[in-house]
């Protein structure tokens, strides 16, 4: 139907520029990892020490399991606050819930430093919390451990992750049919019951892209630990960050980022498998 | 249907969700009462409410700069990213080209890859290539990462399309050019207008990326992550709220346009026989 210029004119642009601007950035990323420094200088001689030393060190192993097990955490919280929320929305908000919906879209257009910032306001030791709790006089010192803690971490990053943990959850339960749940009331099933042989199996798609998110999202975060994070909340993406700076060793950088890239990407891949296989229809 | 039916009572769910929406939106809501506070951002209660926060935030030139800054690299990216994500969208919808799978993945990167990654890669390239770290590169940057939200916004606009009146518009004589401007560009028009909105405001808001690419001139989100360094008062909580202010305006006019989107199909569907 259309000429081939057409279709060659509207391809070609964004294919050279994506080559050039996306594909090419990420291939040196890869070259880096294979190469090394010697006296502050980068040498492009390929080899696997990089590598190597990521995993003869256990610093580096022990920051990655912090990082899981933060990432693991956000995930964990977005879920038992996100789900329960859209659940709710789906099945009892009844008119309210195209406003409802709205409301849990805006905190995403909200900027993501704003919100993390509004939380180093509140832990802070004369933060608002401190503060509050004092004029309640439940402690008369202020309580040091909130800010700067991988506590602080796992609130801040909930916090800006349960919106898009509900997003896919609410999708996957607005499109459960609702036929399958009164027929499961009417044979005689109760409310527990219901939900968990039938709106819960048929939400676990949405539920799969959610924890995904959530996970992806916070393992590969660097702002949240410098924020609110402190020394004991540092992430693997800090390290990332310190070697690309003041440390200067690119290299290594390069070898952790490439790590964490395979992580993530292995983790959509298996996600998208999981999703596929627990689709109904 | 499924919101006439009623619903079983839940109070402790109700309970629950409201808690919820207590926890998503507390943080906001301090940030916004304490921008009015005049003995700082900590403390409870807040006392002696004041604008003071808010004149001298109106007199900080620094800020401004970086909000010209921000403003000038985000009106780039759209632009940018529009053309690029217009282009691959069309592409990916009609064209078959060799490596058609994997160019769509590799567009969609930027999206789901952690921002440090992006940034990190295209600091890489732009010391590589010996570009000086400017607003220049941080426009390159949100332009190039941001061709991924583009390009699912206006792909699906392309899929949800009617292809009948290209046909029609082609057989009637009209070459591809014409079609293209008079027809397929004016029926994209609210996906366009959605995707521009969220492109500007993600990159009024960036942060991971730009953190790499940044050179001299500070962008918002940057000029204010280095203030948090140095010790911060409640103009922070001034800018922030304002940004909030300015993020809620965008909202509405995206669900504008949104459900002005949908009233016109619900007016297809009544029109047609």
């Amino acid at each position: 139907m259309c000429s081939r210029v057409y279709k060659t004119l509207a391809s070609l642009p964004p294919l050279l520029w994506v080559g050039l601007f996306l594909l090419l950035p990420y291939a040196l990323m890869f070259a880096h990892s294979f190469w090394a420094v010697h006296d502050g200088v980068l040498v492009h001689q390929w080899n696997l020490h990089n590598y190597v030393t990521l995993f003869s060190k256990p610093v580096y192993a022990g920051v990655l399991l912090r990082t899981m097990r933060i990432a693991a955490s956000v995930t964990l919280c977005s879920l038992l606050l996100g789900y329960p929320l859209a659940y709710y929305l789906s099945f009892h908000a009844g008119a309210r819930k195209e406003l409802l919906y709205q409301l849990v879209i805006v905190p995403l257009w909200v900027s993501y430093l704003v919100r993390g910032y509004a939380w180093k306001t509140i832990l802070g030791s004369e933060g608002v919390l401190n503060g509050f709790l004092q004029y309640l006089h439940l402690t008369h010192e202020p309580v040091a451990f909130l800010l700067y803690s991988p506590f602080a971490v796992v609130l801040m990053l909930t916090h800006i992750y349960t919106p898009f943990v509900f997003l896919p959850i609410y999708a996957a339960l607005e499109h459960i049919p609702r036929p399958l749940v009164e027929a499961s009331h009417d044979l005689g099933a109760g409310s527990v019951q219901t939900f968990l042989r039938v709106i819960l199996p048929l939400s676990i798609p949405g539920l799969l892209a959610g924890a995904t998110f959530a996970f992806v999202l916070s393992l590969g975060d660097f702002l949240a630990p410098l924020l609110v994070g402190g020394a004991s909340g540092t992430m693997i993406a800090n390290v990332v960050q310190s070697l690309f700076g003041a440390a200067y060793d690119w290299p290594l950088g390069a070898a952790i980022s490439v790590c964490i890239l395979i992580i993530t990407i292995s983790l959509l891949f298996l996600s998208e498998r999981l999703e596929k296989r627990w689709s109904f229809k | 249907m499924s919101g006439q039916a009623p619903s079983r009572r839940a109070p402790f769910l109700t309970i629950y969700a409201a808690l919820v929406f207590v926890f998503i939106y507390l943080p906001v809501v301090v940030l916004i009462l304490y921008s009015f506070n005049r003995d700082g951002v900590g403390g409870f209660p807040p006392r002696h409410l004041t604008l003071d926060w808010y004149r001298q935030l109106f007199a900080d030139a620094s800020i401004w700069d970086a909000v010209v800054n921000s403003l000038i690299v985000a009106a780039g990216s759209v632009a940018l990213s529009l053309t690029l994500g217009l282009l691959a969208a069309l592409a990916l919808d009609r064209a078959t080209f060799p490596g058609k799978a994997l160019f769509r993945r590799l567009v969609l990167l930027p999206l789901i890859l952690p921002g440090i990654i992006t940034g990190l890669s295209l600091l890489m390239f732009a010391v590589f290539a010996g570009a000086r770290l400017s607003l220049l590169t941080v426009f390159l940057g949100h332009g190039t990462a941001l061709i991924s939200v583009a390009t699912t916004e206006l792909f699906a606009g392309l899929q949800k399309m009617d292809r009948a009146q290209e046909e029609a518009s082609l057989d009637l004589g009209a070459t591809p050019w014409q079609t293209f401007w008079r027809i397929t560009l004016p029926n994209l028009k609210l996906s366009l207008i959605a995707a521009g909105l969220l492109i500007f405001t993600l990159s009024m808001d960036e942060i991971a990326v730009t953190f790499f690419l940044i050179g001299r001139d500070n962008t918002l989100p940057l000029e204010i992550w280095g203030r948090l360094r140095r010790g911060i008062t409640p103009e922070i909580n001034a800018v922030s709220t304002l940004i909030f202010a300015v993020s809620v305006v965008l909202i509405v006019i995206w669900y504008r346009v949104r459900t002005r989107g949908l009233g016109a199909d619900a007016q297809d569907l009544l029109e047609r026989p």
